[in-house]
This record gives structure tokens, sequence and C-alpha cells, in this order.
């Protein structure tokens, strides 16, 4: 905490990018570079062994052990209360806020352990973003909401904030409607286009993964389409995990897909497996509707 | 679908007739009190009135020393009741963990709100008069006012953080803010406004306090302004007690002293408008954004 307390007494901190043999190499911010850029194929951005999770005394999660490959998408599905968004929260460790909370086993990103005793936490949660089910703008204007991130972390530059806060809404394909009225309140959106700014905000910060709670489950068709849309585009420069109620949007926009049943992972695999050949009974009594 | 008796229509009736009768009682008691220091106090209202001391051992002249006294007075207990009332609603709302013992510190602050006026007075004389050595003055007269309010400040800060939705500070966390930065940045700017508003509503009920500064600073009679912090001074509803209890001619001064209440009314009156003026700017504030 202290650490990042300080980084805001510097006039412009750059962005660090954890590389391989850990030397850490300093990147001052490319909006070009889309953070961390193509990565070798089915590599594991996060692994996860034998976790399990209690909240007080009730166990949300046991013995999950489920590796996310980078710059994919992997949907979690299953009914409500299996543990899929314990398991998302798990990674940014967002569960950390809740009190008489518990965690076994291990959650490895890029090989570290993130519930280690040296993990910055505050750091953490810059590297993995969070995208909530409910859009929750700040009561802010557009642009001072998505400016939040790199404001925070460190970056005074109007030159350069006024970059990032363009990139991040077009990455986040909000651009467009919004470049006239940066100065509106937040609040005065949609509801499909305060969720691309939620998702713009995340993105300002120059996440590596993206975990996505059921990102579209408050939104219409035609904003969910778009959010769809966004997600894959997102796919080729970012790891994503998304949790959904929705199989037909776990099997449009996801490369794997995992079922979590009463806090277990059933199974994992291609979603194009998953959705056609299920190995497990219960996976098959899922997707096809026999219940949840 | 009759039923034996009145119906249920006319107990309907009955019921909201006493209700309505109950609030008119309040409305009328609450006129007539209004009038009555109204039209017995506007008589004596003048430009000399508000601008100049009392004269002939208190039969005539003004009440200025008063109206600046109590300013000071308020002042100073802001300047206690404000910073840490809101810094204390922070810890309590933000940081403390919930747990038995944050439990019994929010009982016991709610409990001081109820202690009465005069025991806070006894207790600013024993520590600030006596203990501190600032002897009866401006400055322990508003230190106890100031702890007087602070009970109050502390709960309408904490309701007032409690308003901010819990999505503002977990979308912060969430992209990295540490917990000062998101409270600072995103939970207390929508919150400031609420905090303010029950501070006011504090302090507008220390100004016309009486008991907590008869034994800490306020003096009888002072034709002058109070020159620093350690000086005594007059204060308007001690003033007020005066002219209404203690002057040697109750009778002949019982028209300034309407005129103090009607003074002091106002005051408090302007206060509390403030806060609500400020509270609808803040709702405006939250539906526009910013």
């Amino acid at each position: 905490m202290e650490a990042t307390m300080n980084l805001k007494d510097k006039d412009f901190v750059p962005f660090k990018e954890e590389q391989p043999n850990s030397s850490r190499v300093v990147v001052y911010y490319d909006p070009k570079s889309n953070g961390t850029g193509k990565r070798p194929a089915r590599k594991e951005k996060v692994k996860v062994e034998k976790l399990a999770f209690y909240y007080g005394t009730k166990q949300a999660l046991q013995n999950i052990n489920l590796d996310i490959i980078a710059n994919e998408v992997t949907a979690l599905i299953g009914p409500s209360g299996c543990g899929k968004t314990t398991y998302l929260r798990i990674i940014n460790r967002m569960n950390d806020l809740i009190p008489g909370s518990r965690i076994e086993g291990k959650v490895l990103i890029d090989g570290e352990d993130i519930y280690g005793p040296e993990v910055d936490v505050v750091e953490l949660r810059r590297r993995v973003g969070l995208v909530f089910q409910q859009p929750n703008p700040f009561p802010k204007s557009i642009y001072e909401n998505v400016a939040y991130g790199p404001r925070i972390h460190g970056i005074r530059k109007k030159s350069l904030l006024d970059e990032i806060v363009e990139e991040s809404l077009k990455q986040a394909a909000l651009w467009d409607e919004v470049k006239d009225r940066f100065k509106d309140s937040a609040l005065s959106l949609s509801g499909g286009q305060q969720q691309r700014l939620c998702i713009a905000r995340v993105l300002a910060v120059r996440p590596e993964i993206l975990l996505m709670d059921e990102p579209t489950s408050a939104l219409d068709p035609v904003a969910t389409q778009r959010i769809e849309d966004l997600i894959r585009t997102l796919a080729s420069n970012y790891t994503i995990i998304i949790v959904t109620h929705n199989m037909q949007q776990a099997a449009r926009i996801s490369d794997t897909t995992a079922f979590f049943l009463l806090g277990e992972m059933v199974e994992q695999g291609k979603t194009s497996q998953i959705f056609t050949r299920p190995r497990d009974r219960r996976t098959e009594e899922y997707i096809t509707g026999r219940f949840g | 679908m009759t039923r034996k008796g009145i119906s249920k229509y006319t107990r309907e009736k009955a019921a909201f007739s006493i209700l309505r009768i109950s609030l008119f009682l309040v409305l009328l008691i609450l006129g007539i009190i209004l009038y009555d220091i109204a039209s017995k106090g506007l008589g004596v209202i003048s430009w000399e009135f508000l601008t100049q001391p009392p004269r002939a051992g208190m039969t005539a002249g003004g009440i200025f020393p008063a109206m600046v006294g109590t300013f000071y007075v308020t002042v100073l207990a802001a300047l206690l009741a404000v910073p840490l009332g809101i810094a204390t609603a922070i810890y309590l709302n933000e940081y403390a963990q919930k747990g038995s013992l944050t439990r019994l510190i929010r009982i016991s602050l709610r409990n001081l709100a109820g202690v009465p006026s005069i025991v806070f007075g006894l207790f600013g004389v024993a520590l600030f008069v006596q203990k501190f050595g600032w002897g009866a003055s401006l400055l322990a007269a508003g230190m106890t006012l100031g702890l007087l309010t602070l009970p109050v400040t502390v709960t309408a800060a904490e309701e007032a953080l409690k308003t901010v939705p819990r999505s503002y500070r977990e979308g912060g966390l969430a992209l990295g803010a540490t917990r000062w930065q998101m409270i600072s940045t995103l939970v207390l700017p929508p919150a400031i406004p609420g905090m303010l508003t029950g501070v006011i509503l504090g302090l507008a009920r220390a100004a016309g306090e009486t008991a907590p500064i008869l034994f800490t600073g306020a003096a009888f009679f002072l034709p002058f302004l109070p020159g620093s912090p350690f000086s005594q001074f007059m204060a308007l509803p001690y003033h007020l007690f005066v002219l209404a209890t203690q002057h040697h001619d109750i009778s002949t001064v019982r028209p300034l002293a309407y005129g103090t209440a009607l003074v002091l009314l106002v005051l408090v009156f302007l206060l509390n408008l403030g806060a609500i003026v400020l509270r609808y700017r803040f709702r405006g504030h939250l539906q526009k954004g910013r």
C-alpha cells in the first residue's frame, strides 16, 4: 500500500510489466502496444491448484483445478450459487474484502502465487481487471471515469491522459458515441453504454486479464450483442474470463468453457467439445436444460 | 360483505382524522410559539438593536456583542467537531473491523448524544477551564460546544458515508486503488454534502445552547467584543436567559428578551436553511454527476 501511495508523488509513473525471467523492464506507456502484445499460443496465464474457498464455515469451492489459457476467452457456466463468481473474484483477490473468508490451495498468475506474502494486492488488481454484473460508473464525467484508473496510478500529464482515454474508449467501442460529450455525466449514458464505459475504465489501466461477472445480464439484446462483439475483439490482446448464465453466450464467444456445480468444477474443455460432446453426464444435463 | 358494528371504511376515516388532528395540533403549537415571539420581539428589532451593545443596565441598546459571541463560539465548536467528527466517522465506517468493540464505540457515541448539555458544561469546566487553565473563555466554551456536537456530527457523517453505494467502492478497488484512494476520491465527494448537512444541524442546535457555556465563558454583561480566544463573551441564549430571569427589572426588559429570542430563532433558521439548500444541491449533483 505504501509503495503505491508514494507513486502518486512522482509526476508520471509508467506502467510496469512483468517480463519472464523477472527482470522488471519498465515500458513507457504506448497506447498502440495494447499492453502485452501477442503471446505464444496455448500458454497458461492463470494456474489454479487444489483451490478451496470458505465464507465463514460454508464451503463455496472445493478442489478446483482450472487453468486459464492466455489470450483466450474462458466461459464459466453453471447454476446460481455454484461458485463461478467466487472463483472469478479469487483471481483479483476481491474476495479478500469479505470478512471471515478463507482460501486454500494455490492461484498462480504467470507462475507467481498471487496469495503469497510478497504480493502487492493493489498492483494485482491493476493487472487483473474486473467488470461487474451491474454497470457501475462513478458519478463523474465520462472522461473522468476512464481517466480514474490512470490517475490513481500516478499519471498526471493531461496529454497522456487524453491519449489513454481516447484509446480505451475506442477499444471499448464507445468512442464514436461519446467523443462529443466527454464532460457529460457517465450516469446519463444508457445501460449498455455504461457497461462499455466500465470496460473502457478497466482497459485504461492496461490489465493483462479481464474478469467479467455476467456483464450483459442487465442489458437488452442489442447492447448484449455489442458487448459480445467487443469481448471477441479484446480476446486477441487480453486473457478473458467471463461468468455467464446464458449458455448461447458462452457458446458464441468463448474458446474454453468450464462447468461448475455445487462448488466443484465438473468439466473443462474446448467450448465446441463441451457443447457437443460433454464427457460428464451432469454437464450434458445442464447444457441440454434438464436442470439449472 | 357487511359486518356488524363500524365498517372498515368508517374505521379508516376515524384513524386518518386522528392523524390529521395530531398534525394540526403540532403545527398549531409551533405557530403559536413563533407568533408569540415574533409579535412581541419584532417591535424592538432595529438597526441599533442589531449593531449596538446593551446600554443603561441592559435596559436599552442592542445585542451586538451577544450575536458576535454566539458566532465566534459556534465557529470554534465547528473547528473541533467537524474535522474530528468526520475523521471518526470515516474510521468507524470504512476501516474499523465489524466487531463487538466497534459496536460498543458506536453505542457509546449514540448515548453521548443523549447526555444532558449541563453535564457537558460541567465537564468543560473541569477539563478546559480548570485542568487546561484556559479560564472562562471563548475557547473553553467553544470546545465544550464542540464536544456536545461531536456525537451528532459522527452519526450524521456515518449516515452520509453509508449512502455511498458499495459498487463505487468495489469499482475503485478493482481498478487497483488503495483503500485511502478509494475513500478520498470515490466515497468522500458524494458523501460530503450529506455530512455538512448533519454538521450544520448539529451546530444550529449548539448555537442555541445555554447550559454548556454558562460556566465555561459566557458573561453576564460585556460592553465590548471579545478580543482573544481567552476573553469572556456574551452569547444570545445566555443573554436571553439573563434578560428573562436574572435582570433586576425583568418586566422592563421583556421586549428586549423577545427581540433576542427572535434573532436567535432567525439565526438557527438560517443555518437550517443552509443545510436544506446544501441537501438539494447534493441531490442534483448525484443526478447530473459532475
